[in-house]
């Protein structure tokens, strides 16, 4: 089966998912990401690269905040950035996802950033857009969040250097989440020799291990010797549908404070891909803490959003 | 096969000329040398020894301006430009090793020209070897050398910190 | 008319019949094998040679859209298809709109397909009323009007209750329940499988024990009522071994697999192919192996094409969304001859499972050539192959997961009652 994600020439020409992403092209963007850093620091802070190229926001599921940052990214490399927000019932009043790409692509689309409630909604739509268009996924159902993902690995290679000796930890709702689905494919791809998941059964799709984790149920084994923790935010609807019975009982045991993260090894770095549910998953405390990096989480988003964008849409030697 | 000039005597002819438009009366002050990564960053370091080590030295990679990066896309590893002066109503020298078809010299007035607006900007370049596609002009040129479409004539920078030139044949 | 059929190989697994053989039809039945009968002057000839002649296939589940959903496919469309694939007798679920839970619908249905001259149509009848799981239904009235049985289709019967006393009135009247074992709590908004590919797809998923609890409770109630019971398209390697030990025990149950799930499994999907959204899930790969083993040791009776045509814009979806279901009919033949050749089985064996077996489940004297049957016959070339695509397919349902594969196995010609209803390339 072809890898939809490649050209013909094996180039990147979406990004879908980073399972399946060669090391190589995982380092290839993390490095292009380090070179757009240094931008904030000058007076005018865009470059050229994009100029002239029309990048559609499709957001099927309401969401500022990365929207935001694919909106700076794009700009900052002088891209005309178009935003559309479909929610549910625009797209009830019978317009049809395949439709909507179709008009878009006669508006001179030239990229695509997509989020969607439904697993595999990028895959779909990079399978039928003209073949000049790059589809980038902003967050697919459950399936993937391949920027997040990038951008946490930037951070971790930010304030660790290397990955063939971490513990990594990745705690909380793993069975719902895009982003620890593209956490564990970049991590593995990456060379981390452990990756954990930490979290009750409930929150724990089947077979979780055969994705190359090691499973724990109790933080206090689970966070011994680690060196980066990632939390995952605990949505509200999960304490219905008996996956969880309240948010008190969930903090209490899987929740990271304080105390649970000095389990952990002494220079460990505190993540979360955001929003954060204080006093829910993770403590303010250890949110607004020396070891949380939280916050630098964003500034590198919007450096590694434009890596990916110029990657896609550049030529290659 | 013409033999290669010398990189060092080249580059303290340059530093020769390039201070005699520095003693124009009130030019020092207000010059900066602008290096363009890498040889032309070697280059405008041995310049800046050469001129006394006071003037003024930044450096820039030109990646993010190219024309053809829809063609050949980016290189990853750019290196860090840094401008540590006011570009705003500087005199400044931009230093580039080989001055060719003036591309690489368009994309780095472009960069700087997103820094502020100087006063003026000349170039100062070790090897022209012609093959002009803009209208690019060097101020101060090492020398002039004829070179076939298929050879690229390129500087470098040995351990000891020796300038050369060598040629290669072209990718 | 009459036909002589010549040069054929006659593969008649219940007449135990592998070889070349005459056969002769008159009056839409067959006459004679072999042996020409007295005064018998053939109005047409078919040459045979190089082709497999066995019995018309019967399929246990074909949707043929009507009444409700002719924008998916129509008796019309669906009736050539059926045909196509050699097809001479199917069983339609009662999952039309308005469900087949009143007489009149069946009556309506019946004579439509009648009309057609096509395959015989038999239809399940709705076993509660709107198959709504409340109120059952006017079984002996519907058996009147030609219900072969009654079935849920892929509706939910959560009250257990009512599965009770709907399987006790069937069992009554001696009327087959058909029921595919889906727990519907434990399903709630699955697509796929719960296994690897599901979680490594972030796809809401479907256990097993869907299945498996499902099938405990039906048999459970089949031993208290003694109704007999047909399961509908198993998919789980437990599920088998629960069917096994229900036959083994004496009770009157039987079960289909569909054809999809006898060579594909969850690692299909792939990238997203919703043609692979198909209900019951695609399982593992053990559990596709348990459900072609046990077709093969006669656990699994046998096999349909559960042909369910999807218009394409519901497929033009992502994978949760697009709608469930694959064309089958035109594929049951090669794909049941494939699971054989794989098993190392020969081809009468293949063909006792789309013949012989499905008469038994649906209790008819049919799925065989012995003289004085109706002439419904399949000839068909073992060797041919032929790429699945929208434009070789006749059916309205051009979504399949073997799209683009290349199968062997080509009807040549259908007869049904004696009549040449279908011949192609």
């Amino acid at each position: 089966m072809n890898n939809p994600q490649l050209d013909k020439n094996g180039e990147l020409q979406h990004l879908l998912t980073i399972d399946g992403l060669p090391r190589a092209m995982i380092n290839h963007i993390m490095d292009t990401a380090a070179s757009f850093l240094n931008l904030a620091e000058r007076e005018v802070k865009k470059v050229p690269l994009l100029r002239g190229k029309a990048i559609f926001n499709l957001f099927f599921e309401p969401s500022t905040r990365t929207r935001t940052t694919f909106e700076i990214a794009a700009k900052k490399l002088s891209a005309d950035v178009i935003n559309l927000n479909i929610d549910a019932s625009s797209a009830s009043k019978g317009e049809t996802l395949l439709d909507t790409v179709d008009n878009l692509t006669a508006m001179q689309a030239d990229m695509f950033v997509v989020r969607h409630a439904q697993s595999g909604a990028a895959h779909f739509i990079a399978r039928h857009v003209a073949p000049h268009i790059h589809v980038v996924n902003a967050g697919d159902g459950r399936h993937a969040h391949p920027t997040q993902g990038l951008l946490d690995m930037f951070t971790i290679r930010h304030y660790k250097q290397e990955f063939h000796n971490l513990r990594v930890a990745i705690v909380g709702d793993v069975l719902h989440s895009r982003v620890a689905r593209s956490q564990i494919h970049a991590l593995t791809t990456l060379g981390v020799p452990e990756v954990r998941v930490i979290a009750p059964k409930t929150l724990l799709p089947s077979g979780v291990e055969h994705m190359g984790v090691h499973v724990y149920h109790d933080m206090k084994p689970g966070l011994k010797d680690v060196d980066v923790i990632i939390m995952l935010r605990l949505q509200n609807e999960r304490m219905r549908g008996a996956l969880l019975p309240s948010a008190q009982e969930y903090f209490k045991y899987y929740g990271l404070t304080v105390d649970k993260l000095a389990l952990a090894n002494p220079g460990a770095i505190v993540m979360h891909p955001g929003p954060m549910n204080r006093g829910v998953e993770i403590d303010s405390d250890v949110a607004d803490g020396v070891q949380s990096v939280i916050l630098s989480q964003v500034t590198f988003g919007i450096a590694v959003r434009m890596a990916v964008m110029s990657i896609l849409v550049g030529g290659h030697a | 096969m013409t033999q290669l000039p010398d990189a060092e005597q080249l580059a303290l002819d340059l530093a020769h000329r390039i201070g005699l438009y520095l003693s124009e009366p009130g030019r020092a002050a207000s010059c900066a040398l602008v290096g363009i990564h890498t040889g032309g960053a070697w280059l405008a370091e041995r310049l800046q020894q050469a001129l006394g080590g006071d003037l003024p030295l930044g450096a820039l990679d030109v990646s993010f301006y190219r024309d053809d990066f829809q063609r050949i896309g980016l290189h990853p590893e750019t290196k860090p430009s840094r401008i540590p002066f006011e570009v705003e109503g500087c005199h400044i020298i931009l230093i580039d090793d080989v001055l060719n078809t003036g591309r690489t010299v368009r994309a780095a007035m472009n960069y700087l020209f997103d820094y502020g607006r100087p006063a003026s900007i000349s170039l100062a370049v070790m090897i022209d070897r012609g093959g002009r596609e803009l209208p690019v002009a060097a101020r101060f040129v090492g020398a002039a050398i004829d070179l076939e479409r298929s050879r690229n004539i390129q500087l470098e920078r040995g351990a000891d910190g020796r300038l050369s030139l060598s040629l290669k044949e072209a990718v | 008319m009459n036909i002589h059929i010549r040069n054929a190989r006659l593969i008649d697994p219940k007449n135990q019949l592998d070889g070349r053989h005459d056969i002769y039809i008159a009056a839409g039945r067959i006459a004679a094998i072999d042996a020409m009968p007295d005064g018998f002057r053939a109005d047409r000839t078919l040459d045979a040679d190089g082709l497999v002649a066995c019995p018309g296939l019967i399929d246990l589940s074909a949707r043929l859209r009507e009444p409700g959903y002719e924008y998916m496919a129509t008796l019309e469309s669906e009736m050539i298809a059926a045909v196509a694939g050699g097809v001479t007798s199917l069983v339609c679920p009662p999952d039309t709109d308005p469900p087949l839970d009143e007489p009149g619908l069946v009556e309506m249905l019946k004579h439509r397909a009648k009309g057609l001259n096509q395959a015989h149509v038999y239809p399940l009848g709705a076993l509660t009323q709107k198959l709504e799981g409340l109120r059952i239904t006017e079984m002996a009235e519907l058996r009147d009007a030609g219900c072969i049985g009654f079935s849920q289709a892929d509706a939910p019967l959560v009250d257990t209750q009512v599965l009770w006393r709907a399987m006790q009135y069937a069992a009554t009247f001696d009327f087959t329940v058909w029921l595919r074992p889906q727990d519907a709590y434990l399903a709630k908004g699955g697509v796929a499988h719960d296994g690897e590919v599901a979680t490594r797809l972030g796809l809401p998923a479907i256990p097993a024990s869907a299945e498996t609890i499902a099938l405990a409770t039906i048999i459970a109630l089949a031993r208290d009522t003694g109704a007999r019971i047909h399961l509908c398209r198993l998919s789980t390697r437990t599920g088998v071994e629960l069917v096994r030990a229900a036959k083994a025990e004496g009770l009157p149950v039987t079960c289909d697999i569909a054809i999809h799930h006898a060579h594909l499994s969850e690692m299909d999907i792939g990238y997203f192919d919703a043609n692979c959204h198909l209900v019951p899930p695609l399982r593992s790969r053990r559990d596709r192996d348990a459900l072609r083993q046990g077709l093969l040791d006669g656990a699994v009776d046998a096999i349909c094409s559960d042909h369910a045509p999807v218009d394409d814009d519901a497929k033009l979806l992502p994978f949760g969304e697009a709608e469930a279901g694959a064309t089958g009919l035109e594929l049951l033949l090669p794909l049941t001859l494939k699971w054989a050749r794989d098993m190392g089985l020969p081809l009468s064996a293949a063909i006792a499972r789309i013949t012989t077996q499905p008469a038994r489940i649906l209790g008819l004297d049919s799925g065989h050539l012995s003289p004085g049957q109706p002439a419904d016959l399949c000839l068909f070339d073992p060797e041919r192959y032929w790429k699945v695509e929208p434009r070789t397919l006749k059916s309205s349902g051009k979504n399949t997961p073997f799209n683009g594969v290349e199968l062997q196995g080509r009807v040549r010609c259908t007869l049904v009652d004696g009549q040449v209803v279908y011949e192609g390339a």
